[in-house]
Formats: structure tokens, sequence, C-alpha cells
């Protein structure tokens, strides 16, 4: 179908957009960055926005940098740049491993990282990416700039603790200590399709035993989040098969299953599982 | 919506200039096949899983289907109809004749423009790589492999800059 009437409008600054979304919000006023997937939920009129702002235009917003011991990721930066690592070390090259489970290759050159995050579909990579290493979400309306830690961002399926007026400017992930280890494993029937489950995993290996280890998962529940029970079945144990298991198993015992037509709550949580041990075995190899 | 909710964009595709006067939720490929007459760009799915509409914009592979006309304004933009020049078929137009790597045609287009983003950024792909990224699209006839077989074919015969040239 075609998407409904809207009023269009192309701001150059931050200042002016967030004037404009402040402006038109009560009129189901919304911020247009990549459009993968506000444009087809437009197309089948599930969204009918009497105002579209859209911020492709706007200076500034293509940025994707390290400052101090963050990597800001402004909200137009694409999936697609993320193929290449964008900085030295493990993040970078985590991030360009995970890029590549993200819907297709002309899906991946319009939408936009912090696009995924505030869309908050929980199959989204992006969005257990974040939860996994506690990134903040800053975002920004004509009251000013707002601070919010990723575990109080996500409230549910595509729901947030973004306010209506407020545009998600840009998404800070703290840039883990160089030894750290990652791992990232999916799962879903085809190439490109939505994740049935995933998990997104970090340690670091000090003394041969596993230090502030991260274990989070999504496409399972309503939401991504961090599984602390899993993480205490990592921490000062020995990388390996026993301890890996165990945190799988945690994980699996942990999680509250979405079901639909095609997938139990079962099935879910079975691939939690599976899915938690394969991403700790990728990052210990 | 009144007129004046309308906007006046210049896109410019294949090389050539259209002035348009464009309601925003045109998306762009309504904008390419009803208001520039290129209908060569097909629209199947229209929310962006099927890639019929699959065109070049500043060079990288997008659904048309899934960004507005009004975005576009003076990005460049090709489409299917700027592949063949002075009356030859560009060579991955041959490849999917040779290979008959279409039976419909209808996910032609899109497949021959994602394959041309494809080799022009990364002429020495990979057949795992490039088998990933085909997966982009939906075929309903051939089964891929004599998609595949196609833009291998063309890949191994020449070179980025001849890809350019075509």
């Amino acid at each position: 179908m075609k998407p409904a009437s809207f009023t269009y409008h192309a701001p150059a600054t931050i200042d002016e957009a967030v004037a404009l979304l402040g402006l038109h919000a009560p009129d189901d006023g919304r911020i247009l960055a990549g459009g993968q997937s506000l444009v087809p939920t437009m197309a089948f009129r599930l969204a009918r926005p009497g105002h579209l702002v859209d911020i492709n235009g706007v200076a500034g917003l293509d940025r994707v940098e390290r400052v101090g011991d963050d990597l800001i990721i402004g909200a137009c930066v694409r999936h697609a740049a993320f193929h290449q690592p964008v900085l030295d070390g493990p993040l970078g090259a985590f991030l360009s491993v995970v890029v590549r489970d993200i819907a297709h290759y002309p899906i991946r050159q319009r939408g936009t990282f912090c696009g995924s995050v505030a869309h908050a579909d929980p199959a989204s990579e992006w969005c257990a990416v974040t939860a996994m290493l506690d990134a903040t979400i800053v975002a920004q309306s004509t009251r000013g700039e707002r601070l919010i830690p990723v575990a109080e961002f996500f409230q549910g399926v595509m729901t947030t603790s973004l306010e209506d007026d407020e545009l998600l400017r840009e998404i800070r992930l703290p840039i883990p200590a160089d030894d750290t280890r990652f791992g990232f494993c999916e799962f879903n029937r085809r190439a490109g399709d939505f994740a049935i489950a995933m998990a997104a995993v970090s340690y670091r290996v000090e003394n041969g035993v596993m230090t502030n280890p991260h274990v989070a998962i999504g496409g399972a529940e309503d939401r991504a989040r961090r599984i602390n029970d899993a993480e205490q079945a990592l921490a000062g144990k020995p990388p390996g098969p026993d301890a890996f298991l165990a945190a799988a198993d945690a994980a699996a015992a942990a999680v509250d299953p979405m079901e639909d037509h095609a997938t139990s709550a079962k099935y879910r949580r079975d691939l939690v599982r599976t899915l938690t041990r394969r991403a700790l075995e990728q990052a210990a190899q | 919506m009144t007129d004046q909710n309308k906007k006046d964009i210049t896109l410019t595709i294949n090389g050539r200039d259209y002035d348009l006067t464009v309601d925003p939720r045109w998306t762009l490929a309504d904008v390419i096949r009803e208001h520039c007459h290129l209908t060569g760009t097909h629209i199947g799915c229209e929310h962006g899983v099927c890639g019929a509409c699959t065109v070049l914009l500043d060079g990288e592979p997008i659904r048309s289907c899934l960004m507005f006309g009004v975005q576009a304004d003076g990005k460049q933009i090709r489409t299917v109809e700027g592949l063949a020049k002075d009356g030859k078929f560009h060579p991955l137009q041959e490849a999917f004749m040779e290979t008959h790597a279409l039976q419909c045609g209808f996910c032609t287009p899109g497949f021959l423009m994602l394959a041309t983003g494809i080799l022009e950024k990364q002429p020495d792909i990979s057949d795992a790589e490039l088998e990933e990224l085909l997966s982009s699209n939906l075929c309903r006839c051939t089964g891929y492999i004599n998609i595949v077989k196609a833009v291998q074919t063309v890949r191994d015969k020449i070179g980025r800059d001849q890809m350019r040239t075509a």
C-alpha cells in the first residue's frame, strides 16, 4: 500500500529538528532517519504520522568517533558504516561481525544504528549489543539533553523511555579494555530474517579466569537485556566447556521467552541455551 | 492534503535531470515510475522485502520503496534503463540472458541493479559473500542458481574499471 499524507520537514540543525519535533509531537510527529522500519509501517498504514522530521540533512549526525573512553554513534550513522571496523581493537571488529546479521545489504545502506535502537524491536541486533555493553542513550529535546542508561531505555516490544518530543541524538558505547573478548550468535530460518533469538557476550581473561563477564540476550523476550545469572556462572571461572554450559543453562532458565504461531517458548529457551554457549565459544577462539 | 504540501525537487536519473513537484508521501519507486516514466524499476511487495525496486542511490543499492522521493532531491540515481549503452546491453544483462538467470523477468531489474552495485564496489567478491548479498532479493522462478552464475560470470570476465564504463 501507499503511505498516508504527512507534512515533510527537512531541518539543517539539531536545534531546528528538536523544535519541529516538539511542535508536532502532539500530532504524531516523528523523526525520519533511515526509514527502513518506519516506511514499511507507514506503507501498511500501521503508522500515519501527521509530520515527519527528516534528520538526514542535519549536519554532524553521521559522525561515528571515539571521544575519551566512549564510541559515539550519531543518529544518522548507517548500519553499513560498520561493515569495516570503525575503530581499532576488539570492539570495532565485534561490531563489523554483528552488522552482517542485520537484514540485507541494501537495507544496511539506509537503516541507522540509532534508529534501530529507538525502534526497539526485540529482534534488533543493535539493541542486544547496546544492552550488553551498558550503552548510554542521549536524548535531546527543546527541554535539553537527557542521558538514559540502556537498562532503563527498553521497556517492552517497540517501547522505550524516549519521550515523544525527544530525538535520540546519539548512542555512547563504552570502549572496553583491549584484551576483551567478544562473541555474537543469532538464529533465524533464512538469512536476513528477524532473529528468533540471539546472544551477545564479552569477558576478559585474567590469571586464567574470566572477569567482567557480560551476557545479553535479544529476540527471545520483549526486550534485550543482560542476564545476571549467566554472568555469575562465568565470573572467576576458567573459560571452557564447564563454565560455558553452566552460563548457557543459567541464561535459558532466566529468560521468559515470547511465543508466536511458529515458535514455542520451549523452542526459544533451547535456542537461548545453544546461542549463549556458541557465543561464549566464539569469544574464546 | 493540499498542493501546498508538495515540494519541488530535482532527481538525476541515469545522468538526466528531472525537475518535479512531489507529494512527500510518494515513495522514490513511485516517483521514478509514475512521474519520471521509467517503468523498468518494478514494485513488488512495497515494504522492503522483495528487492524488485532496487536502484542505485549515489552508487549504493537501496530499496526505492523504502525512501520518499523528496529525500532523493539532488541525489544521483541509476535504474535498469541506464545499463545498456549505445544499443548494447550491459555485460550483466548479457550474462543474465546467457545463463538463463530470468524467467518471468519481474525481479530482474532489481537483481541487475543489486549486482551492478555489488560488483562496482567489490569486483573480487568471493562466491560465499556474493551469495550472501544476492540473498537480499527474491526470485520466484529461477531458484537463484543461475542468477548467482550470471553475476559470477561477469565478475570473472571483467574488472572494476570495465564495470564502471560498461
